[in-house]
């Protein structure tokens, strides 16, 4: 325990950038540089302190830890904070990506920097709020308002059909959460409380199980996205900048996974179970679908949407196999796909930045001017696909042990998703990459900017490290991680227990 | 009545009687003074107003007064705060606009004071007779209100239509009083309860109870009753609108309250029924019909019409919980709706002509930020996204209409308010996406406050959200 409130301060440092950002002006290049670097300085600041939190995190503790409590709007709703094993590594992954959104941004913004800026600051806040909520309205409060700045950045610094996406992004996500709004306000009446501690050791009724299950479902299907509603997504993704992708597919799509293993996990044991086949079935099909329309995108950026889509398949599948491989490669899986697809954002970004383009066709022959991009987009590509060795591995290949040991039909179906994602990340690499440099438009390009290096290398090594040496990851979580599990199937046990004895 | 309790009545209706008074006063300081009066005799109101409201918080205690037809409890002290705030706010927002609005002339004050007299009435009117006088003395004053730029047809139009409907929903309040009191034989609040809990309802009571509530779901401008909101909202002046869309809807929706959960409690499945109808109805028609408004005015009218259906949620439960969300809703809606009509009032081009299409707006980000910002701050707000005060009031309803197991009234609610969100939205995208078109005037200091403290509101009800939801606590005990 320490003694002051470090998880209110991690959520709130990002705010104190917004204030400063307030009062200053962008006039000049001089303003704007003043501009990049408070926003730079506070996301690093905040980084520091997410790795402070981890490190001061007691990873042999199940529980809740760093917790902080106050009375807040009365009818029980209090400002509860706490982590535990299964919230602690989304700090420092949302901490992660910020400071390179801001310097991803650095040249590629040229009107309204400072707006740009604040909502970017705030998303960070409101983030962050989500992973540390401890109370069910707080975290709906945190969740819900993502979509003001997100709407915004989509709307204002997006591309050309950017009007159309945010709204689709703003609309399709507010339909899913208000449902979950309405089961929140029933698990309040029927628990008397809207404390996660507590709602985790209440026992719901089955029927009830049920109906509260599928309303957090359609909440955090759509933020995940699963197939069918995934629509949204390829269309934010695409008309989003590149900060703006990177933090939709880095961070807000984990806002729905991580639900599931906060909630409908342990809240619903026995509606998980019951449901646990559906998700099956959604999963796959996200898997191999989204992996065939992936194949024939013509769009970078959309390319990689839909391999998002696919690879949150293995987080459901994985998360809902609730066994201890599959929940640990879950949450493995949405760190490294946080860090992968980031960075496969951000390499888009460089080659946009430069032509202003995002198809397919309009590339090819990089390797020959541009080695360094080359070799860093390489990576990330092999990451994507799941290779041995980088973090992508990983987490495949626990979410596909874990459901192995549950139902080998469905490991099947999702490994030749595996094979899928190598088929169209590589030949997207191909396409873009290699061949002659024949485009008179490319042959001027030039390598990597300092910039461009400080931003990917780090973002190399993380994925090589933990691809290598998963382990501090997995020394977080394992405790948290067991105790869901031990307490999921417990709570099926009893249940069976009493239904034989009815008998 | 001896003097003893007359006195007593006296002291209770105390800040009614200052603003009686004081219009009175007011109304021969414009009549005796020159044609320059307005501006003094507005100020002269909103002193009046604040002298009422300082007596209200301060001076005045809790009873029954003239019989029992006029209540002083903690509901109606909190409702009539509401009231007067609104009031106050509203006629501070006129001050710079009365001139180009073309209601520069001193009975304009002094038409709302008496307004306003009559909706601190209504709050407190514990009686048929009581409850139909106050809000006849409010609705005339709002008849004249409406018309009062005499060389606008649309305002006239707007006055007229207010006033035919508003007479015909007057009717039916006043004939569904008759048949309550033909069939309990009591016009009190308090005999009525006792007379249905002792002898059960008729099928004329039930009658005469969908008259009543059809009778005052007109002043709120909830469906199937909302027709006159749109062209009445469009038509009148825009400090009326404004006007109109805070003070009045408290008042009545105070009055609605203590006539269901007072005078008809024990009949409560009868007038249920009724409220989630209107409720439903009245979330939908605001959402869709919204959807293809142009103009500002026209599309909060629409949204009003929403936002009571969505305060009419809480009634529709009939328990503590219920009435509070109501409560707490009607603060929350008026705070956003003086401080969108404040931008309203704002949006003013530099050639000195007001605006009121939406396109208008466009850029407005660029042009005036903090304008922009505030009012990109309401529509959230209203579109009840979190963690704005917005999204608050719609949570304190919809977890009342669970508890009640309204299960359906609180599912619709949510899907009409992400219809809802729709609209609201193209107001931000208006401002945020679109290429600027010409910029407004400077902002007048008065509305640059109003607005500016309404966003504030919104934005820190997170902070003062526990005590404001105490205080509604424990006006809505008053009733259980």
């Amino acid at each position: 325990m320490t003694d002051w409130p470090v998880l209110s301060a991690v959520t709130f440092l990002p705010l104190v950038g917004v204030l400063l950002l307030l009062l200053m002006r962008e006039d000049g290049a001089y303003g704007r540089r003043n501009i990049l670097n408070v926003s730079l300085l506070t996301t690093i600041f905040t980084f520091v302190l997410s790795l402070y939190i981890w490190h001061q995190f007691d990873s042999s503790n199940p529980g809740f830890q760093m917790v902080e409590k106050h009375e807040w709007l009365g009818t029980g709703i209090s400002y509860h904070l706490g982590i535990d094993g299964i919230s602690v590594l989304f700090l420092p992954l949302t901490a992660l990506l910020m400071p390179f959104c801001v310097l991803a941004s650095w040249v590629t913004i040229e009107k309204r920097l400072k707006e740009y800026m604040i909502a970017f600051l705030m998303l960070e806040t409101l983030m962050i709020g989500v992973f540390v909520s401890l109370d069910i309205v707080l975290f709906y409060v945190f969740f819900e308002a993502g979509l003001i700045p997100m709407f915004i950045i989509i709307g204002v610094w997006g591309g050309k059909d950017r009007v159309y996406a945010s709204y689709k992004f703003f609309l399709y996500t507010l339909l899913g959460s208000v449902l979950m709004l309405l089961a929140i306000m029933a698990m309040y009446w029927q628990a008397g409380t809207t404390d996660i501690t507590e709602l985790l050791k209440y026992d719901f009724p089955r029927q009830m199980q049920t109906w509260l299950w599928l309303a957090f479902f359609a909440s955090f299907a759509v933020k995940m996205p699963m197939w069918p509603v995934h629509t949204w997504l390829p269309d934010a993704h695409v008309q989003a900048p590149t900060a703006g992708s990177v933090i939709l597919a880095g961070i807000l799509l984990k806002l729905g996974g991580y639900g599931f293993l906060r909630f409908s996990l342990p809240m619903f044991p026995l509606a998980s179970d019951f449901f646990a086949p559906l998700v099956y079935t959604l999963s796959i099909i996200a898997i191999i679908y989204t992996s065939l329309v992936a194949m024939m995108q013509t769009d970078i950026k959309k390319l990689i949407a839909y391999s998002s889509v696919a690879h949150m398949g293995y987080v459901t599948m994985g998360t809902f196999a609730a066994n201890a491989q599959g929940v640990q490669g879950a949450i493995f899986q949405m760190l490294s796909h946080g860090i992968v697809s980031g960075a496969l954002f951000l390499c888009v970004g460089v080659v946009y930045d430069r032509l202003h383009t995002r198809e397919i066709a309009a590339y090819g022959g990089l390797v020959n001017n541009m080695p360094k991009y080359a070799v860093a987009f390489m990576v990330f590509t092999m990451a994507n696909v799941g290779l041995p060795g980088t973090s992508g591995f990983i987490g495949e290949v626990l979410t596909l042990v874990g459901v192995f040991r549950v139902n080998t039909w469905v490991a099947l179906f999702a490994t030749s998703g595996v094979i899928l994602s190598a088929a169209y990340a590589l030949w997207l690499y191909r396409r873009v990459i290699f061949g002659a440099l024949e485009k008179e438009s490319l042959k001027s390009l030039l390598d990597l900017s300092g910039r461009e290096k400080l931003i990917l290398y780090p973002l190399v090594i993380l994925t090589i490290f933990f691809g290598i040496y998963p382990a501090p990851v997995f020394d977080a979580t394992a405790a948290s991680v067991d105790m869901l599990v031990n307490n999921y199937a417990a709570a099926l046990q009893a249940a069976q227990d009493v239904a034989l004895s009815a008998q | 009545m001896t003097a003893e309790t007359l006195i007593a009545s006296l002291q209770l209706s105390m800040p009614e009687l200052i603003l009686a008074i004081g219009a009175m006063v007011l109304l021969m300081v414009g009549v005796f003074s020159s044609e320059r009066s307005t501006q003094t005799v507005t100020g002269l109101a909103v002193a009046v107003l604040i002298f009422a409201g300082l007596w209200l918080v301060l001076r005045t205690g809790e009873g029954a007064a003239y019989g029992g037809a006029f209540l002083s409890d903690p509901f109606s002290k909190f409702m009539k705060v509401l009231a007067l705030i609104g009031s106050i706010t509203v006629m501070v927002m006129t001050v710079g606009h009365a001139r180009s609005a073309q209601i520069d002339r001193f009975e304009f004050p002094v038409l709302l004071l008496l307004a306003t007299l009559g909706m601190l009435l209504m709050i407190s009117a514990n009686d048929l007779i009581s409850l139909y006088l106050s809000l006849e003395l409010q609705s005339l004053a709002l008849y004249v209100v409406a018309a009062i730029n005499r060389d606008s047809i649309r305002s006239t139009e707007a006055g007229l239509k207010y006033f035919v409907l508003g007479a015909l929903s007057s009717g039916m309040l006043l004939y569904g009083m008759s048949l309550v009191y033909g069939f309990t034989g009591h016009t009190g609040f308090d005999q009525i309860a006792n007379a249905l809990t002792s002898e059960g309802r008729s099928l004329g009571l039930v009658f005469g109870l969908v008259f009543i509530l059809a009778g005052i779901a007109f002043k709120i401008s909830a469906v199937p009753f909302h027709m006159w909101t749109p062209d009445v909202y469009e038509g009148a002046p825009t400090p009326v609108t404004a006007f109109f869309a805070a003070a009045p809807k408290v008042a009545a929706m105070a009055m609605l309250i203590r006539v269901v959960i007072h005078a008809f409690e024990p009949v409560v499945a009868d007038w249920q029924q009724i409220v989630v109808f209107i409720s439903i109805a009245s979330m939908l028609l605001g959402s869709f019909a919204a959807i293809g408004q142009r103009n500002i005015k026209r599309l909060m009218a629409y949204s009003s019409i929403g936002h009571m259906g969505y305060a009419l949620v809480g009634l529709a439960a009939g328990s503590m919980t219920g009435v509070r969300g109501v409560i707490l809703y009607m603060l929350i809606y008026m705070v956003m709706t003086l401080g969108t009509f404040a931008c309203i009032l704002a949006m003013r081009r530099r050639e000195g002509d007001n605006v009121e299409g939406i396109d208008d707006l466009a850029g407005l980000s660029q042009t005036n930020p903090f304008m922009a910002t505030v009012l990109t701050i309401l529509m959230f707000s209203l579109a009840g996204i979190p963690p704005l005060a917005g999204f608050f009031a719609k949570y304190f309803v919809f977890v009342a209409a669970i508890e009640a197991q309204l299960y359906g009234l609180a599912i619709i609610g949510v899907l009409a308010s992400v219809v809802g969100a729709y609209y609201y939205l193209r107001v931000v995208k208006v401002m945020w996406f679109d290429a600027p078109k010409g910029e407004f005037a400077r902002t007048a200091g008065e509305l640059r406050l109003v607005f500016g403290l309404s966003g504030l509101f919104v934005l820190g009800y997170v902070l003062i959200g526990g005590p404001l939801g105490n205080a509604a606590e424990v006006a809505a005990r008053t009733f259980f």
